[in-house]
């Protein structure tokens, strides 16, 4: 059952991303080229909404609905992690114009080359396991 | 009901992602797509390799339901909630785009230059997208997170860590877009 449910927030999931365009190598592009409000519009609009929820479970101790506290996890201190781990993305995203969750919904749009981009991004998180206690964090 | 077959607008997309958030949280997960990569290479073994990898990658296993969602919801939204797939980019983008070789630009969903199926056998093409997808891999998690995680669980938890990751995706983007590419294209 709960694996249905999962299933499907992710079909929902892929289905608006990919009818946002928000999995549109092109859409990527103009928005880093300050070139339409639409990319800033879906993000900016998520977010005030997600603030607000997040501000709401917290303010009324909202229970998951198998009756758990709902926790969130702050991150780990740093700067340097998060700001050079950051740019890196940012470089590859600029690039192959998707990111870790739109690559997948392009699977299932037929895009046979996203393959190669996913099985670099796996091969990507590797090397970073393998260089990890190497950097600085 | 048209509107459906229509690209969807922002303010019907960005609420919706607000909500497959929520929809997680009720369920006691944190929304984020990058930690999947991860756990794909527990499952081809990288466990053996680094400890990162080492983990009982079942706790994960909900998330690769939404992966396997995600990839289905691709195919329903592509094949069946659309009438046209090309997107409509502002054609200032479009004329800088043909400038840059990007002929595609305005009549695909994916520029065809760099995802076509022919575009594989040009070695330039197949570079880009292998050094884009290790730099998205490594970069995620080097960050401890992407897009999902970071732009959308961290910041709508005003945490200070996901808005420097986040400074960083749009300094690492407009990087790309604007030095390297006149160099590459």
């Amino acid at each position: 059952m709960r694996t249905v449910f999962y299933l499907l927030i992710g079909v929902l999931f892929g289905i608006i991303m990919f009818k946002s365009e928000a999995a549109s190598w092109f859409r990527i592009y103009e928005m880093f080229k300050f070139e339409s409000f639409h990319m800033y519009g879906i993000i900016g609009s998520a977010l005030i909404l997600g603030i607000l929820i997040v501000q709401l479970i917290k303010r009324f101790k909202i229970k998951s609905v198998y009756g758990e506290r709902i926790v969130f996890t702050p991150k780990a201190p740093s700067f340097t992690r998060y700001m050079v781990g950051g740019i890196i993305f940012g470089l590859g995203w600029g690039l192959a114009g998707a990111c870790p969750g739109p690559m997948f919904t392009l699977v299932g749009v037929g895009y046979v080359s996203i393959l190669i981009v996913i099985a670099a991004a796996i091969f990507g998180t590797f090397l970073y396991g393998l260089l990890k206690d190497k950097l600085p964090h | 009901m048209n509107w459906i077959f229509e690209p969807w607008p922002w303010y019907i997309s960005g609420p919706l992602i607000a909500l497959i958030m929520l929809l997680l949280l009720l369920v006691g997960k944190n929304f984020g797509m990058s930690a999947n990569l991860r756990t794909m290479c527990t499952l081809c073994g990288a466990g053996k390799t680094a400890d990162f990898f080492k983990f009982d990658w079942k706790t994960q296993r909900w998330n690769l339901m939404v992966v396997i969602g995600a990839i289905i919801g691709g195919f329903i939204g592509s094949h069946f909630l659309s009438a046209e797939t090309a997107v409509t980019i502002n054609p200032n983008t479009v004329t800088d785009l043909q400038m840059l070789g990007f002929k595609s630009a305005g009549t695909a969903y994916l520029p065809t230059e760099l995802f076509d199926i022919t575009a594989l056998s040009n070695f330039k093409s197949l570079a880009l997208l292998v050094i884009g997808g290790i730099l998205v891999g490594f970069g995620a998690r080097y960050a401890g997170g992407c897009t999902s995680g970071h732009a959308i669980s961290g910041l709508s938890d005003l945490q200070i860590p996901s808005l420097i990751a986040v400074i960083g995706f749009f300094i690492g983007g407009l990087l790309m877009i604007h030095l390297i590419f006149p160099l590459i294209f």
